[in-house]
């Protein structure tokens, strides 16, 4: 297997989580897109330890992992306390600074 | 082999990973998000990363997922069915096919190869992922791992600050 196939499995996956963030309105579904990115920095990461006989790609993993998951606690507190005020999760309706 | 299960978890991965973002109904999108997870396991045990393996199912899939669940069951927004901004399709990805070929044109015109370090595959069958991992971690990255604890703790102190009724 070659470092290249690793690497454009990740490219492709980290395209697809850019699409999703740039099309979907549902915040959910939004922050879920960002931890695939999140996912596909992790491949890249793995892949390069194991090609480049290293063992930090895959410490920095367990760091990219931590950060995803604060980001999904406190992103998903956001997600709540923003529907409590709004009553919706549209990213388009949260537009109070252009009225 | 190897090969066949390569490609196997890649077409796994994109394929759901397509589904996820593609699904209007959240609960969906989190299910396909599981998939895609689990693919993407399989790819870190092929890379001789099977402590990353284990991490990835038991962060991920068990909690990470279990709390988008939660909070798509907490607010239960109204579907409100397929939005009709087609110009927003194919201008996202559009945008994502560039970003997408701009990091295929690097990695054709650079040589990803660096300098080597001592962790050989031998060496790595030898003493064992989990050993090589945790030796690394406790030593040169022990300041960073400490940092990332503080990390934690401020994101559970920040979410419970956010979310609780006030």
């Amino acid at each position: 297997m070659l470092l290249q196939h690793y690497l454009i499995l990740s490219a492709v996956l980290f395209g697809i989580g850019i699409t999703g963030v740039l099309i979907r309105r549902n915040l959910i579904v939004m922050f879920m897109s960002m931890e695939l990115m999140l996912n596909a920095v992790n491949i890249n990461m793995a892949a390069f330890s194991k090609y480049l006989h290293a063992m930090s790609g895959q410490i920095f993993i367990v760091f990219i992992m931590c950060v995803a998951a604060a980001e999904a606690a406190v992103g998903l507190a956001l997600i709540i306390s923003l529907f409590r005020n709004k009553q919706t999760i549209n990213a388009d309706e949260f537009n109070l600074m252009s009225k | 082999m190897e090969q066949l299960a390569f490609y196997v978890l890649a077409f796994v991965a994109i394929i759901s990973a397509l589904f996820m973002i593609t699904r209007i109904n959240p609960v969906h999108s989190a299910l396909w998000m599981l998939l895609t997870f689990f693919a993407v396991a399989g790819i870190f045990v092929q890379l001789n990363a099977e402590f990353i393996a284990a991490i990835q199912v038991l962060v991920y899939a068990g909690a990470i997922l279990v709390l988008y669940l939660f909070v798509v069951m907490l607010l239960n927004p109204k579907s409100r069915g397929f939005i009709k901004v087609p110009v927003r399709y194919t201008l996202g990805t559009l945008m994502a096919i560039v970003v997408v070929i701009q990091i295929f044109a690097t990695l054709r015109s650079t040589n990803v190869i660096g300098k080597q370090g001592t962790i050989t595959p031998e060496v790595m069958k030898e003493s064992g992922n989990v050993f090589l991992f945790g030796k690394e971690l406790f030593s040169t990255y022990l300041v960073p791992f400490e940092v990332s604890s503080i990390l934690l703790l401020v994101a559970m102190i920040g979410a419970i600050a956010l979310a609780k009724k006030d």
